[in-house]
């Protein structure tokens, strides 16, 4: 994902206003959009229920989040997710490792993993299906495959970047194998591993909701799906803000508590 | 062979230009041979995973009877137009943005919380509004593509050096010619590495979205392969798929290098 500084906004408002003007636009922009969007939805120029009313997804929202079989579906997928990202993020941080503490072996393999990264893993979902089933073993692939590539990237990348002295720290005191990576390797690379974690556990939620909408019987996907099937446009409104609010919420709280933000502003 | 000798001759493979690829090839050659005796000796059912003999096999047979060019045009004119799509409203937004200080500040975290945002989730309710046709695709990829390169704009304006605005001043030039002689030269390099990363997630989600709707050039090939239970074909079909992204990569990285002033 792109990345981009943070702008920090003047401590004082003009005198004589009674809001900041960047709060007063962002009112506004938010305000346009509300009408406009009510507009759209009262005047009847799309299919009905394209654009349902906003009191409408509020409705769906509030319908969704008080029902209990919603909570059910929520735990499948974070649990699809959860034990995605455990195999995804241990084994791109152990090949990560092997990659990133030798250049011969970086130079031997790692051209295959940065040019399949960016391929798009959703193809192998057939295959996942034929290895793991229908249930969520092909899921949990999905998010695995998904999480392992920016995780190895930032890990290896990550390595690449520890000071050589902490090495040479570590090996005079003739730490082996298991304290080299646990006492000097993970700390000194602790910025790029969290990073590789949150862009993983962003493709790891879109390859396990990704694989929820093609073929599975429960977690978010299924719901977003079931909605599409029966046009219930509110709740699929509703589910998609869900999502987006889980899916970037989580992205800057493993910033947050990795962190990055500190790196960003210093 | 003493330790010495040995140490000498590790470093002296390490230093190779090439040992490093041709063990990477090797790598590849002895796992593709490995799955193909496993398979032959029965330890991995050809039910679930076909031999990569078969796979290879496949191929001629996919490109003939599966209409592959015409799919791979079909995918690529998708691409094309989220591109042009991308390239005229992302570069157009970041513009915006530069423009007018206090748009800029109002919305920049709006977008970047947008470029975080798993937009490809919201397929089934693009296909409600544009219907199951090329048109959700290109929607697809064109909202995925918008924000990095919205961002990737910003960045390169701003990032324009003081001393050529100053020298573009001195000359008297006017808004216009300020924009098209000094900022956006300037800031071409980064605006690239923008539409770079704005078309790989395009054509990600362009393939995915194929995939997942059974719609369109590559990506319902191999949907289709796998709905007939064509395991040769399917694989083959992957593989195609992810030989083309390479590519793909391959050539947009190239054009970033190039574009990229020598420091």
């Amino acid at each position: 994902m792109a990345e981009t500084g943070r702008l920090s906004l003047p401590a004082t408002r003009p005198l004589g206003l009674p809001l900041h003007p960047v709060t007063a636009l962002r009112i506004a922009i938010v305000v346009a959009v509300v009408v406009i969007w009510e507009a759209v939805s009262a005047s009847g120029l799309l299919y009905r229920d394209v654009v349902p009313s906003l009191v409408a997804i509020a409705r769906a929202l509030y319908t969704t989040l008080s029902d209990p079989t919603f909570y059910f579906h929520l735990y499948t997928t974070f649990y699809e997710i959860g034990i995605a990202m455990v195999i995804g993020g241990l084994s791109g941080l152990a090949v990560g490792i092997l990659l990133g503490g030798s250049k011969f072996m970086a130079r031997a393999y790692e051209a295959y993993l940065y040019y399949l990264g960016p391929c798009p893993k959703i193809i192998f979902f057939p295959i996942m299906i034929m290895w793991f089933g229908v249930g969520p073993g092909s899921k949990v692939a999905m998010g695995a495959i998904s999480c392992f590539f920016p995780v190895a990237l930032n890990v290896a990348g990550g390595m690449r970047e520890i000071d050589n002295v902490l090495i040479r720290v570590g090996r005079s005191f003739r730490a082996n194998t298991w304290q080299m990576v646990t006492k000097i390797y993970l700390p000194a690379m602790r910025h790029p591993v969290i990073n590789g974690v949150r862009l993983g556990l962003g493709v790891a939620l879109i390859g396990t909701l990704l694989a929820e909408t093609k073929l599975s019987n429960r977690g978010i996907g299924f719901l977003v799906i079931q909605a599409y099937s029966i046009f219930n446009m509110p709740q699929m409104y509703a589910l998609l803000i869900i999502l987006f609010v889980i899916a970037i919420g989580a992205n800057s709280l493993i910033g947050r508590v990795g962190g990055l933000d500190q790196i960003k502003h210093s | 062979m003493s330790a010495a000798a040995t140490t000498l001759a590790g470093s002296k493979l390490a230093g190779n230009k090439y040992a490093p690829m041709a063990l990477g090839l090797l790598s590849l050659v002895v796992l593709i041979a490995l799955i193909e005796g496993l398979i032959r000796l029965g330890v991995i059912n050809r039910f679930i995973v076909p031999m990569p003999s078969d796979i290879i096999a496949a191929f001629p047979r996919v490109i003939a009877e599966e209409q592959v060019l015409h799919r791979f045009l079909l995918t690529a004119g998708e691409s094309f137009a989220a591109c042009i799509l991308v390239t005229i409203f992302g570069v157009g937004g970041g513009v915006l943005l530069y423009r007018y200080h206090l748009l800029r500040l109002a919305t920049e975290t709006w977008v970047a919380a947008i470029a975080a945002a798993p937009l490809v989730l919201m397929y089934p309710l693009y296909l409600v509004i544009f219907g199951r046709s090329a048109l959700t695709i290109v929607m697809m990829g064109f909202s995925a593509g918008l924000a990095p390169i919205i961002l990737k704009t910003l960045e390169g304006l701003s990032g324009t050096r003081r001393v050529l605005i100053n020298v573009g001043k001195s000359f008297n030039l006017t808004p216009g010619q300020q924009f098209w002689k000094i900022l956006f030269p300037a800031a071409l390099p980064t605006i690239f590495v923008g539409l770079r990363l704005g078309l790989i997630f395009a054509l990600i989600n362009i393939v995915g979205v194929e995939f997942l709707i059974n719609f369109g050039g590559l990506g319902q090939l191999i949907n289709e392969l796998a709905e007939r239970y064509d395991l040769p074909g399917t694989y083959a079909a992957i593989c195609f798929v992810i030989l083309v992204s390479v590519c793909v990569f391959i050539i947009m990285e190239r054009l970033e290098r190039w574009l990229r002033p020598v420091d």
